[in-house]
């Protein structure tokens, strides 16, 4: 990946599109702070992330290729862990993104009974639920069904709605309400 | 919007993982099978005769139970890192170091805490006397607290890597060697009526050392290993 540069302002969402294997997962985990970029650099609010990676952490959340979710774990306990950490929730905030994504029914399922489309409306529930401003999104309609998509989309936009930004790396072109995407070719 | 404070994002990831461990009874009851059954064969190896299961009690229940300690390392960030959880907590904008802290102490209490519970009837068994069962106790307290922190460093380093068990134990059993040498020391010296204070005391002053610098290492070792 040479000469690429791209910028997010609030309420901007760029889709990061690409056939397989062109490095969209690669540069997302690089803006993310998980991989180092061997040049070139990744700011975040005019300052470069290696300044604190902490507070740069705090400011994203990432949904990856793999969910990030405990098996062992209900829906609920998974959510009050890995949102727990970054903020305090309060009481019945869990369950209100829960019904959000649709499953209310689930919360005190354990993962691994979960369907593939499920544990990834969980793990969008927990980028929903970090209140994080930058949303960094690896092909995040994977495995969801019609209503999963447009329940995600309608998420996505209302984050964008209120000042939020959001990247968005996918091979299809996702539709997202009331908001134009940037689009950012790779390959 | 609060942000979760450095203490409490520690009970979190301690509970968390206290909680994953109890969910695996396995995990927590396999390491104290195994120190009963090593300290077991060691009789049946040398000699039924107290007096002398007395002269190599301190060694037996140490190696006994540091090789136990190990079984449960390997999945100290493992599972985290094979079900993406890892990356969440790396990005969880709460001090690596702390996570790391956090997670050893967990593991201890999974893993060495039992051991030491159990310690004083195998010690027993191997004909100590039960004067010097607090002195087992508390050597093997701190012994095994050593060792999850060591291991910390170890199961970070061999988090990417296929066949990391059989490494890490080569990683951290050389390091845990000073610890052995005070802990069988001071279990001996209480055996013998004398007093244990000065191993003992090396052995607190090694388990601050580990748990004070360790935690740097593992937070740098997880980041190279999440690349």
């Amino acid at each position: 990946m040479h000469g690429l540069s791209v910028t997010a302002a609030a309420g901007d969402c760029v889709h990061v599109a690409g056939p397989n294997g062109s490095g969209k997962t690669t540069l997302l985990r690089v803006l993310a702070g998980l991989l180092t970029a061997e040049q070139g650099s990744v700011s975040w609010q005019g300052r470069p992330i290696s300044a604190d990676r902490e507070a740069y952490g705090a400011s994203l959340s990432y949904l990856g290729h793999m969910d990030g979710l405990k098996a062992e774990f209900t829906a609920r306990e998974n959510l009050a862990f890995e949102a727990g950490l970054r903020r305090r929730l309060a009481a019945g905030e869990i369950d209100q993104v829960l019904a959000r994504v649709a499953l209310t029914g689930s919360r005190d399922q354990p993962v691994r009974s979960l369907s593939a489309g499920q544990r990834r409306r969980l793990a969008m529930a927990r980028v929903m639920l970090t209140g994080a401003p930058l949303w960094l999104l690896d092909e995040p309609f994977t495995n969801l069904d019609d209503a999963g998509v447009q329940c995600l989309s309608e998420e996505i936009a209302g984050h964008l709605d209120a000042g939020g930004a959001a990247l968005i790396a996918s091979h299809q072109s996702p539709k997202i309400p009331r908001h134009a995407l940037r689009r950012l070719d790779l390959g | 919007m609060a942000r979760t404070g450095t203490g409490a994002a520690f009970w979190l990831i301690f509970r968390r993982d206290l909680l994953l461990a109890f969910r695996h009874w396995d995990h927590v009851v396999q390491p104290v099978v195994f120190f009963a059954m090593v300290t077991t064969l060691f009789p049946l190896a040398l000699s039924p005769e107290l007096g002398e299961l007395r002269q190599l009690a301190g060694g037996v229940l140490w190696v006994a139970a540091l090789l136990a300690a190990l079984l449960g390392l390997d999945f100290l960030f493992r599972s985290d890192h094979a079900d993406g959880t890892l990356e969440q907590l790396l990005l969880s904008g709460q001090p690596l170091a702390l996570m790391a802290i956090a997670k050893a102490a967990a593991h201890w209490t999974a893993c060495g805490l039992p051991l030491v519970l159990v310690s004083p009837l195998l010690a027993i068994g191997l004909g100590v006397p039960t004067t010097a069962l607090c002195t087992v106790m508390l050597s093997l307290a701190l012994g095994t607290g050593i060792l999850s922190a060591l291991g910390a460093i170890g199961a970070g380093l061999t988090l990417g890597l296929r066949r990391g068990s059989m490494l890490l134990s080569l990683l951290v059993l050389p390091l845990a060697m000073p610890a052995l040498i005070f802990g069988a020391r001071a279990i001996d010296m209480s055996i013998h009526e004398d007093t244990a204070r000065g191993p003992l005391l090396l052995l607190a002053a090694m388990l601050v050392l580990v748990v004070t610098l360790a935690p740097l290492a593992v937070a740098a070792a997880l980041r190279i290993s999440a690349e």
